[in-house]
């Protein structure tokens, strides 16, 4: 099964294998599924290890990705150049996060970095409202939404600066066990 | 004022200054450069240090361009607005500029997650692992600081420092074991080309003997060797389970559309279908392929396949390898099939054989197969099942917290699994309402109900209770009846009819036999939907409650309609099978298990198609409502349990049951699926998968497998098998095949008498469960105190941290009454601040 292919050298399939949750077998696969957003940028061959990005409007129009609110902050967070546009190490990273075998300490951490706005390395008032508004496609009145943002300020944040750090996430993240199975996109 | 620009984003970062993406370090540099700045005048080591330090004679507009958090000026609007809680005095009021380049510089606000810190980090943990591993307790890895969040990741300006940090975390990976290098390599949130640098390294020096080596022991090398052979052998076990892929399309076309809940149905069944591949291999290969390639003489009446075989499970099937009765009571030996009666007694004289093997000859004793297949069988699957319920536990274990509950709502429940376009609008209308039912839930205070109002509550729910009940009792006493009656019914016919021969029966005394199933499974299907009915009028608190009572009642009833059919086999028909006529009442319950697992099966058929389709017509063209009926996702869980249960029960008296139940849901899940996306919509309220699917595999584990268990345990060792067919025929009861079994091994060969001993006193005297029944429930007690005291350790960390906030509030605020005691504050300044207060 492994000696067939020749997209990748052994050593590179072995990097794969051991840096991301996925077998070879899944690795060919979603190389294909990459190699299907832009066929004629990405060649057949890997083993030289060459330097493309598909571009963030294929990537935002995988079907996995296209209905998603946060599709543009997922592919900002796991991309390279922060702009959402994808190498295949980003690609298999990314997936590979969002799977189900990801322990939550890794979801959680790239959960936080996504909900993050402005990269600040904190969940501010700001990036909650820009959050809420992306989950209810801004039903919210301003006011409830501004309720909303004070409420969980109030509860979540420990150190009382104002706003979620890291630890803050983390902590509610462990209070909360749906996050392994909603944080979870299948491919 | 620039330096007052650069703050006005208030205790953050000037968007302005940062560039997106934090994923390569020179973006994060930038970062971290816009607040170098500050850091420097902060520092020591600045040549303006005094200066700032000192705090700078602020005019009147830096105090104006101080901007706040957003939530200062919204915080002055309201007290009270949400509960008692205190307002926040680091955020309320004016800090000087001098007071925020301060709290700027504070280390909890610099740290961030910076690719060094992430290494320093992972150093440390692979460190504790490492050290955990070579067991060898070391004082190093203690933590002292009070913050431990901070010791790991503080900002490493010093670029030496980080390559000894990375050298070090490349050696402790080296260090490790294969499998844990790689849990450890794939949990880093590092990207890929990192990743796989620090691999390389970890592997390439991998010739260099790690200096630890020499103060491991030999016993330690071989247990580690050990357990990384078991390792490699699980991790290659469950790489090739998930390659097999078994649905995964499908799978991923359901939780696309109806999201985490619906989904869960499916992987439930999905396991459901390993446990019975499991048995059915196991059953396989060392039952039914031995005794079907060494068949036993016909049966003296030929029955022809009709038919209604497939679902009355008599007739021709009776006397084939899928029932208990076709097993021969003793060893088959391996003499060559040129001989043609492989029969009864096998003294099969060697000299008939046409082969020369004489004096070695493999002899298989089916009894003692058949004991101990059905018991090693139920064994494994206890430890499995008991293993995932732990496991599951683990997972979805939480600590009841009244607060938290619409930051989880707002981070967690996003599923992102679902990607139909219609799903996640809806997704996002349910958790729209879900937020505004928490916020009004927050705002206005609960209301007590007067005394008349609880009365009235406790009156309608124990009216419904009480009709749930009755209607269970009704339910499992005519259940008992009925099969009284047909018991009675089939005596009297036998006395008065010529006795029939063999185990054959007409066809309309097999037509007859699906009554009673039927009865069942109406039953199952009708009842459920009357609590439903009842369970409209009760109010309750909250949705969970709700679900769980529905469960519960369910579950009783399937218990006690069970638990009567139980009796009537093992307890009346077990006891006496000669008044009914049946040369083999161990074939009879087999059977009637099967046409139990039938018609549950048909019925579930009809309930799709009149439950789901039907209704959908329905209320689409008569009622006219827009939306689709909702998979009922407990209900179909249930009776997911209910099947397996009639699986387990029936394993012992026919050995292929479990191909049937695999049949069984292979169809199921295709016909749920197609019905699923024909006719139902999403389910509009939140299911908390992960908590159902603990209490659902714990269900399958406690009422479900362990009924079953003891059912076939007390079947073992206390009825007596039938006389005249079956592997246990003559026997007093069957567990004396196993005893048997094992003392002509050691009589055999002597060597093994202590195996006799073993069985003697493990398998055979009852002591031994009770005594590990209770180790069992010891260690599980001592694991809930442990629990216990760890959720209380929570608790006081929490209270340690508010205490820290605490300490910090008062030292800034004291920093800020310090400066402004030496620089005092203009009158109409302070009008102002105070009128804003």
């Amino acid at each position: 099964m492994g000696n067939k292919q020749t997209i990748f050298t052994a050593q590179q399939l072995d990097a794969y294998q051991d840096c991301t949750f996925f077998t070879r077998k899944e690795i060919i696969r979603l190389f294909h599924r990459y190699r299907d957003l832009a066929p004629q940028l990405i060649p057949l061959d890997y083993t030289s290890k060459p330097d493309v990005k598909v571009p963030y409007e294929l990537i935002g129009s995988m079907p996995e990705l296209k209905e998603n609110p946060f599709r543009q902050r997922i592919a900002e967070v796991f991309s390279e150049d922060g702009e959402g546009n994808m190498t295949l190490d980003d690609f298999l990273d990314m997936f590979s996060v969002l799977s189900e075998m990801a322990p939550r300490d890794l979801k959680a951490y790239y959960a936080f970095k996504i909900y993050d706005f402005n990269n600040d390395d904190f969940i501010c008032k700001s990036d909650l409202e820009k959050t809420l508004n992306k989950l209810t496609r801004n039903e919210l009145s301003e006011d409830e939404s501004r309720l909303v943002c004070e409420k969980v300020i109030d509860e979540a944040d420990l150190d009382n600066d104002g706003r979620l750090s890291m630890e803050d996430f983390q902590h509610m993240i462990v209070r909360a066990p749906d996050f392994l199975s909603t944080f979870h996109i299948r491919i | 004022m620039e330096r007052a620009r650069r703050m006005d984003s208030g205790f953050g970062l000037n968007p302005h200054h940062m560039e997106a993406g934090l994923q390569s370090p020179a973006a994060e540099r930038v970062v971290h450069d816009s607040l170098s700045p500050l850091m420097e005048e902060a520092s020591p080591s600045s040549g303006e240090h005094s200066e700032a330090i000192e705090m700078h004679n602020l005019t009147e507009e830096q105090y104006e361009s101080q901007a706040f958090l957003p939530s200062c000026a919204l915080v002055g609007r309201g007290r009270g607005r949400l509960g008692a809680r205190k307002v926040n005095p680091l955020v309320r009021a004016r800090w000087s500029s001098a007071t925020q380049r301060v709290l700027c510089s504070m280390p909890s606000r610099t740290i961030g997650w910076s690719r060094n810190a992430i290494i320093s980090q992972y150093y440390n943990r692979s460190m504790r692992l490492r050290l955990r591993r070579q067991s060898q307790p070391s004082i190093r890895d203690a933590s002292h600081s009070a913050r431990p969040s901070i010791r790991g990741y503080r900002m490493e300006a010093d670029s030496e420092d980080e390559e000894n940090k990375k050298e070090q975390l490349v050696t402790n990976l080296q260090a490790l074991s294969a499998g844990d290098r790689v849990r450890m390599l794939r949990a880093m949130p590092i990207n890929m080309a990192e990743k796989s640098e620090l691999r390389k390294l970890a592997c390439s020096s991998k010739g260099k003997p790690p200096p630890s080596r020499t103060a491991i022991s030999c016993f330690s090398h071989v247990k580690m060797f050990v357990i990384i052979a078991l390792q490699h052998g699980w991790s290659s076990w469950m790489s090739f389970l998930q390659s097999l892929q078994l649905w995964q399309v499908a799978l991923k076309t359901v939780g696309g559309r109806f999201g985490t809940g619906v989904l869960s149905y499916f992987l439930f069944l999905k396991t459901l279908l390993l446990f019975n591949i499991f048995l059915f291999i196991v059953n396989c290969f060392f039952l039914v392929i031995p005794q079907a390639v060494n068949p036993p003489p016909p049966g003296a009446a030929d029955v022809s396949f009709t038919g209604l075989e497939l679902l009355t499970g008599g007739g021709y099937f009776t006397d084939t390898v899928m029932f208990y009765g076709y097993y021969t009571n003793s060893s088959l030996k391996d003499t060559c099939r040129t001989s043609q009666n492989l029969t009864g007694d096998r003294a099969a004289d060697p000299a008939h054989c046409g082969c020369g093997h004489n004096t070695q000859r493999m002899s298989y004793n089916i009894p003692a197969a058949y004991f101990f297949t059905t018991g090693v069988a139920f064994f494994v699957t206890c430890i499995i099942l008991v293993y995932s319920v732990s496991k599951s536990f683990g997972q979805s274990f939480r600590i009841e917290k009244s607060r938290g509950n619409l930051t989880v709502k707002v981070f967690c429940s996003w599923d992102f699994k679902v990607i139909k376009k219609s799903s996640v609008k809806l997704q996002s209308e349910n958790i729209c309402t879900q937020l505004k039912e928490l916020l009004s839930e927050v705002n206005c205070r609960l209301v007590e109900k007067s005394l008349a109002q609880r009365l009235a509550w406790l009156a309608v729910h124990a009216l419904a209770w009480i009709m749930c009940l009755a209607s269970t009792l009704g339910c499992a006493l005519s259940v008992f009846y009925f099969s009284q009656y047909l018991f009675e019914d089939r005596q009297h016919r036998q006395h008065h009819q010529q006795v029939l021969s063999g185990n054959s029966l007409s066809l309309k005394e097999e037509a007859r036999l699906l009554v009673l199933p039927v009865v069942v499974s109406s039953i199952n299907l009708l009842l459920p939907g009357f609590f439903n009915l009842v369970a409209w009028m009760e109010v309750y608190d909250s949705l969970s409650v709700r679900a769980y009572v529905a469960i519960f009642r369910n579950l009783l009833l399937k218990v006690s309609v069970l638990g009567m059919l139980c009796y009537r086999w093992l307890g009346k028909i077990a006891a006496e099978p000669e008044s009914l006529g049946l040369q083999c009442w161990e074939s009879y319950v087999g059977q009637e298990l099967y046409r139990f697992l039938l018609m549950d099966f048909i019925f579930s058929i009809l309930d799709t198609l009149f439950g789901e389709f039907l209704w959908k017509l329905f209320s689409q063209r008569v009622l006219r409502r827009k939306r689709k009926p909702v998979f009922d996702i407990a209900r179909n869980v249930l009776e997911l349990i209910y099947g397996q249960t009639l699986a387990w029960l029936g394993v012992l008296f026919s050995p292929l049951l479990p191909a049937v139940q695999i049949i069984k849901l292979l169809l199921l899940f295709y016909m749920k699926k197609t019905s699923l996306m024909m006719n139902c919509q999403a389910p509009r309220r939140p299911w908390r998968a992960s908590q159902m699917t603990t209490f659902f595999i714990s269900l399958l584990c406690f009422p479900s497998y362990l009924g079953a268990a003891v059912s076939v345990a007390y079947t073992v060792w206390m009825l007596k098998p039938s006389a005249e067919c079956g592997p246990f025929r003559g026997l007093s009861t069957m567990v004396i095949s196993g005893k048997s079994w094992v003392a002509e091994l050691a009589g055999a060969n002597p060597n093994l008498a202590w195996l006799i001993w073993v069985h003697a006193y493990l398998v055979e005297n009852p002591i031994f469960l009770f005594v590990v029944a209770g180790i069992f429930l010891i260690i599980t007690y001592f694991h809930t105190q442990v629990v216990d005291g760890q959720r209380k350790i929570i608790v006081l960390l929490q209270e340690q941290i508010e205490n820290e906030g605490q300490d910090k509030k008062f030292l800034i605020s004291k920093l800020q009454l310090a400066h402004e005691q030496k620089h005092p504050v203009s009158p109409q300044r302070r009008e102002l601040r105070s009128n804003e207060d």
